[in-house]
């Protein structure tokens, strides 16, 4: 289709070498981090590990096995994914919904998403929250990471704008047959919004999975804290320590801290999110388009 | 009495979510009059002693603050332009790939990061820029002498900047690759008849059919000015980059949190969120005179 000049040869060359150097660029901090935690904590501590283990072994991952505070906080993470999930998902069914219906199908329809969509644009935030969800008695439960954000609105006016696209007659041939409501959300919208229903899950899970700083600010006691806000504690330690002055003390103090365990357990972390990667990519694509960008 | 009956089961459905929204979004809304408060924890949003505008005047009197103010509107706007140039160029240079997989593999690479949390990427972003990290190990390797670049508040903002782009501009790479794919082909044809070559058919089509999708993105991206980042700066700061990387969640938060000095932070928090507003409306009102854009 097009002419191959000599400067179009030796553009797509160049494309193609600062695209793969790009690429590249993007890859190698994760491989990196593989390679520390597969080296020996001797070469990983005197910065020898670049690419590839130095003097490799599995002891980070096999001490791992046998930390508990790890074990505890995935514990927790599954729970919160698991039981976050369920009722987020369950809001935006139901919030969806009503919201979904015209305005002669529902007249107070305006009314609501307004009551919503303010939420989305001004906010109490940082403190006021912290108080509210003490107040609530919340503090130092998972419910505090789980309720406060148990209605995520994008998410909830993502599944409303599906809802919408579904045609109406279907609603009004099951109300006429006599079925209500709820049973046309379960039986009729909810089996026909599948790929919505899997994108908007896919975000709702890791968001939950990601989520740390809920953890520092309403969990008190380090035994309650997912995986996510454990590991940010590891990284957080290492920050406040670095006030020291000197190079020399800085330099004994990355060798004190366990370098092939923290980079293991930061891997971890990293790794499930990795496995669905393939997933969410293909689903983000098609959530973008159903909604937040609209021509 | 058909439809009474069919309403009442959606308000049902509804309570659930209007009563989250109620205690968690709107009740912090209302807990803000603790910004004009000297705000006691026992004695609640109640009890506590109104003190005017006195919580404002302390903290914008605080030495801090401007530079905090500073910081975060500094760091913000370079991640903005930032994040709407560096998608913009590597869609203009995916779109010059004409192998298929090659460019899913290079747009897989670049999306990634924006799916995983700030812990995990803060981790590896303090590793790659440490003492003995590999970063120093490259200067050290040219002969140079190794930098302090997390202690460093000039190196610091720049590192919080580009781990930022980093994560993010994935995102909006997708977003504007889907903005080209849309553009009618006929218009290449038409200008591949015409003799125009590539670079000008990007600056004439491209570019062009483009720039409602740009504008948007630019205009969306104005209601962040004062959001600078604050899970990424609490997980990589430390106290000696508080001049050039302290930014005002990460103050309110330490105000709030740690001094306990409720009524100041609240302050602050509303500032924030005032500002926010008069920006996020501004800017939603403009795309949708212009692009016709609406959220709901």
């Amino acid at each position: 289709m097009h002419k191959s000049t000599i400067s179009r040869k030796i553009f797509v060359i160049g494309n193609t070498l600062l695209l793969s150097m790009i690429t590249l660029l993007g890859v190698i901090p994760f491989i990196h981090l593989l390679s520390i935690s597969l080296s020996s904590n001797t070469a990983a501590m005197a910065g020898e590990v670049k690419l590839w283990p130095v003097g490799f072994n599995l002891d980070a991952y096999r001490y791992l096995g046998q930390k508990v505070e790890f074990f505890r906080s995935l514990g927790v993470s599954v729970e919160r994914v698991a039981l976050g999930t369920a009722i987020n998902m369950l809001l935006v069914f139901i919030t969806a919904f009503p919201l979904s219906k015209s305005n002669d199908q529902f007249k107070y329809r305006t009314m609501y998403a307004w009551f919503f969509a303010i939420t989305m644009f001004f906010g109490g935030g940082l403190i006021p929250t912290y108080i509210i969800v003490k107040n609530t008695g919340l503090i130092d439960s998972i419910w505090a990471l789980i309720l406060p954000g148990a209605l995520n609105v994008w998410n909830m006016v993502l599944m409303l704008n599906f809802f919408r696209g579904i045609p109406r007659e279907l609603d009004e041939a099951a109300t006429i047959d006599g079925a209500g409501q709820w049973r046309v959300l379960w039986r009729i919208y909810l089996p026909v919004s599948l790929p919505s229903i899997a994108t908007i899950g896919l975000f709702t899970i890791v968001g939950h999975w990601n989520a740390w700083f809920d953890g520092i600010l309403y969990l008190n006691s380090p035994a309650k804290y997912p995986l996510q806000t454990y590991l940010s504690t590891l990284i957080m330690a290492i920050n406040s320590q670095m006030t020291s002055i000197s190079i020399e003390q800085i330099k004994a103090m990355e060798n004190l801290s366990e370098k092939t365990l923290r980079t293991a357990q930061i891997f971890m972390g990293a790794l499930p999110i990795m496995v669905v990667y393939p997933f969410l990519q293909k689903y983000f694509v098609k959530g973008m388009t159903v909604g937040s960008v609209k021509e | 009495m058909k439809t009474l009956k069919k309403e009442y089961a959606l308000h049902l459905m509804l309570l659930p979510g209007v009563i989250i929204t109620l205690i968690y979004a709107y009740g912090p809304m209302a807990g803000l009059v603790m910004a004009f408060q000297q705000f006691e924890p026992l004695s609640g949003f109640f009890k506590s002693e109104f003190v005017g505008w006195d919580n404002f005047k302390y903290v914008f009197e605080l030495p801090d603050f401007m530079q905090v103010l500073w910081n975060t509107i500094l760091i913000a706007i370079c991640k903005m332009v930032l994040f709407l140039l560096v998608p913009l160029i590597l869609a203009l240079l995916l779109n010059e790939v004409t192998k298929r997989w090659f460019s899913r593999v290079i747009q897989s690479a670049i999306f990634l990061p924006f799916f995983l949390s700030w812990t995990v990427l803060g981790g590896v972003v303090i590793e790659l820029f440490s003492l003995n990290g590999p970063v120093n190990g490259l200067l050290e390797g040219l002969g140079m002498e190794p930098i302090m670049f997390m202690l460093n508040n000039g190196w610091f903002r720049g590192i919080v900047i580009g781990s930022d782009v980093w994560k993010g501009m994935g995102y909006n790479m997708i977003v504007m690759l889907a903005a080209i794919t849309g553009i009618n082909a006929t218009l290449y044809e038409a200008a591949e008849v015409d003799g125009a070559g590539r670079w000008k058919q990007m600056l004439n089509i491209t570019l062009p059919g483009m720039m409602p999708i740009l504008i948007l993105l630019g205009v969306l991206s104005l209601g962040g000015i004062l959001n600078a980042g604050f899970e990424q700066i609490l997980i990589m700061y430390n106290p000696t980059v508080y001049e050039g990387g302290d930014i005002i969640d990460t103050f309110v938060y330490r105000l709030g949190m740690f001094s306990q000095q409720f009524g100041p932070a609240a302050a602050v928090g509303l500032f924030k969120s005032v500002v926010s507003l008069v920006m996020v409306s501004t800017t939603y009102y403009a795309a949708y005179k212009y692009n016709n854009y609406r959220i709901f």
